[in-house]
C-alpha cells in the first residue's frame, strides 16, 4: 500500500502509518507461512508412521484405549507415591544442598575438612549415574544390617536425595559467588557477623538469582523419581511393569508417562513465567 | 575542639598488596566532632586507609586506636567495633532485596538487638529527614543513584556510629546529584557527626572540613586547615596535585 492512501490523522506521521502498515502485512504473511509449514509437517510425520509396515502392531502394544483405561487408576495410586518421595525429596535437597553450597564458599578454618569433604563429594555424585546411587542405597545400606528392615521409598528418597544436593549444591554457589563482594563488605560494616551476612544479606540475594536454575532441576527431579521403581517401591512406573509383565501390552508405560507429564506441566509453566518475569525486571533496571 | 582522646588514632599504619606497599606509616587523628578530608590521586591510598580502620582489610603493622581500645589487637571482636563505625562506600551499596527501611534499620534491629518499632520509628525519622520517607516501603533499585547514597549515609548514621567513614561517596553519581548528598554531609556535620572523608571534590572538602590531610604515594605529605593547604601548600607536591585539578 503505498504511503499517500493512508490518511494521516492524530499526530502520528504518514511515515509512521506506512511503517505500521508494512508490519501488519508481514506478520499476516508469517502466521500464513507458520500454518502452511505446520500442516506439511504433521501430515509427513503421517504418512511415515500409517505407512511403515509394523505401525499396526507397534499402535496395539502401545497405544491401546482398553488397555489405557485399565492401567489408569493403577498407575495413578503409584503416581501418589511418586508425589510423596518427591515433597520430601525436594524438601531435603533444600536443605542438604544450602548446607554444602555454604560449606564450599565459606573461608573459616574450621569448616576446612568440611570444605573438603563436601567438594570431594560433590565431584563425586554429580559423576555417579542416579541408577547406581540408587543401588547403592537401596540396597547397600540393608545389606549392613544395622537399622533392621527399612522401607524402600525412604531408601530412594535418601538416594535422590543425596544425588541432587550435588547438582544443587553447586547452583547455589555459583548464585553465592555471583554476589557482588561489596554487598558482604557493606553487612560486615554495619556490624553484622559473618552467619548474619550469610543468611540476611548473601544467600536471599544468592538463591533469587538462581531461581530459573533451581526450577529446572526440580522439574528434572519430577521424572527422576519414578527410578525408585528400580527398589521395588510401588509407584507409578513400577505398577505399569507389573502390568506390562502380566498382559504383554505396553500401553500402562504409555499412562504412566503420560501422568508424569502431566505433572510436571504446571511447574514448567511456572518456572516460563517467572523467568519472564525476572528478565522483564532485569531489562527494566537500568531504567531509573 | 583539641584536647583529650581522639576518636581515631592511626599511628604507622603500613599496608602491603603483594609486594606494592601501599600505605608506608601514616599517623593520624581524628577528634570528637571533627571532619577530617583525605585528598590525593588514585591510588594513593585514601580507600585503602579507610578499609583498614573499617577492618575490612588487615593492616600490616602499627595500630589503630578507637576511643583508645587498640581495635588492630586480633582479640577485639570485629563484629562490635564495625558496629561502632559506619562506613558510606563509593558504589551506594544498599542491599537490594529488602526495603529502604530494611536497609536503615537492619543493624539497629540485629546488630544492637533494638526492638523492631522503636528501630523503624527511628529508621522513619531519619528519612523523613532526607526527604524520602515515602519512599521507605520501595526497593533500593526504585530510588536514583543521589537517594540511594543518602540513604546509605542514613543506614550508616542510624546505629549512632562513634565516627563516620565516607569513600569518595559522590565519584558514582551524576553532577547534578552531586550536590543533594553533599548537603546531607553538611548536615551531619552540622549535627556534630565525628567523619573521615576520601573525596574528589575539593571545593566540598574546602568548605565542610576542619582539616585536610594530603595523601602522596602512602604517606602523608602535607595536613593542615582547608586556607592553608588549599591557598598556601608548603610541599610543591601538594602544589602540584592542586595545580593538576585546576588545569
Amino acid at each position: 500500500m503505498p504511503a499517500s492512501k493512508i490518511k494521516s490523522y492524530g499526530d502520528v506521521s504518514r511515515v509512521e502509518l506506512d511503517r505500521r502498515a508494512f508490519r501488519k502485512k508481514q506478520s499476516k504473511k508469517s502466521a500464513l507461512i507458520s500454518c502452511v509449514s505446520l500442516i506439511a509437517f504433521a501430515s509427513a510425520i503421517y504418512l511415515l508412521l500409517s505407512n511403515s509396515t509394523g505401525w499396526e502392531k507397534v499402535r496395539i502394544a502401545f497405544f491401546s484405549p482398553e488397555y489405557f483405561l485399565d492401567a489408569l487408576p493403577v498407575v495413578f495410586e503409584g503416581l501418589l507415591k511418586n508425589l510423596q518421595i518427591l515433597i520430601f525429596a525436594a524438601s531435603g535437597v533444600a536443605v542438604l544442598a544450602t548446607l554444602i553450597a555454604v560449606v564450599r564458599t565459606s573461608r573459616s578454618a574450621v569448616l576446612f575438612p568440611l570444605r573438603v569433604l563436601a567438594s570431594v563429594y560433590t565431584d563425586i555424585f554429580r559423576g555417579l549415574p542416579m541408577i547406581i546411587i540408587l543401588y547403592l542405597i537401596g540396597f547397600g545400606i540393608p545389606g549392613l544390617r544395622i537399622f533392621g528392615r527399612i522401607d524402600a521409598g525412604l531408601l530412594g528418597t535418601i538416594a535422590i536425595i543425596i544425588g541432587y544436593s550435588a547438582y544443587v549444591a553447586e547452583v547455589i554457589r555459583a548464585g553465592i559467588e555471583a554476589i557482588h563482594p561489596s554487598q558482604r563488605a557493606a553487612a560486615r560494616s554495619l556490624g553484622l557477623s559473618h552467619s548474619q551476612t550469610m543468611r540476611i544479606i548473601i544467600l536471599p540475594q544468592a538463591i533469587r538469582k538462581v531461581v530459573p536454575a533451581l526450577m529446572n532441576d526440580f522439574v528434572s527431579m519430577q521424572k527422576d523419581v519414578g527410578l525408585v521403581s528400580v527398589l521395588g517401591v510401588i509407584d507409578a512406573v513400577r505398577s505399569a511393569q507389573i502390568m506390562v509383565a502380566k498382559t504383554y501390552n505396553f500401553t500402562p508405560y504409555i499412562a504412566a508417562g503420560l501422568l508424569f507429564i502431566l505433572l510436571s506441566l504446571p511447574f514448567i509453566r511456572l518456572t516460563d513465567w517467572y523467568t519472564a518475569k525476572l528478565r522483564k525486571r532485569e531489562q527494566m533496571e537500568g531504567a531509573v | 575542639m583539641m584536647g583529650g582522646e581522639p576518636v581515631l588514632r592511626l599511628e604507622n599504619i603500613r599496608k602491603r598488596y603483594g609486594k606494592n606497599e601501599v600505605l608506608k606509616g601514616i599517623d593520624l587523628s581524628v577528634f570528637h566532632h571533627e571532619v577530617i578530608a583525605l585528598i590525593g590521586a588514585s591510588g594513593s591510598g585514601k580507600s585503602t586507609l579507610l578499609k583498614c580502620v573499617n577492618l575490612l582489610e588487615n593492616i600490616d603493622d602499627g595500630q589503630i586506636f578507637l576511643s583508645g581500645e587498640d581495635i588492630s589487637d586480633p582479640r577485639v571482636d570485629e563484629d562490635k567495633i564495625r558496629g561502632k563505625i559506619g562506613i558510606v562506600f563509593q558504589n551506594y551499596n544498599l542491599f537490594p532485596h529488602i526495603t529502604v527501611l530494611d536497609n536503615v534499620t537492619l543493624a539497629s534491629k540485629k546488630v544492637l538487638k533494638i526492638p523492631k518499632a522503636q528501630a523503624e520509628e527511628k529508621g522513619m525519622e531519619l528519612l523523613s529527614r532526607i526527604g524520602i520517607a515515602q519512599k521507605a516501603k520501595v526497593y533500593p533499585d526504585q530510588l536514583s543513584g543521589g537517594q540511594q547514597q543518602r540513604v546509605a549515609l542514613v543506614r550508616a548514621i542510624a546505629s549512632n556510629p562513634e565516627i563516620l567513614l565516607l569513600d569518595e561517596i559522590t565519584s558514582a553519581l551524576d553532577p547534578q546529584l552531586v550536590g543533594e548528598v553533599l548537603d546531607l554531609v553538611r548536615e551531619l556535620k552540622e549535627a556534630q557527626t565525628t567523619i573521615l572523608m576520601a573525596t574528589h571534590e575539593m571545593s566540598f572538602a574546602k568548605s565542610v572540613a576542619d582539616e585536610i590531610v594530603f595523601l602522596e604515594n602512602g604517606v602523608v605529605a602535607e595536613k593542615g586547615p582547608p586556607s592553608q593547604i588549599f591557598d598556601h601548600p608548603e610541599k610543591q607536591s601538594t602544589k602540584d596535585f592542586l595545580a593538576r585539578l585546576k588545569a
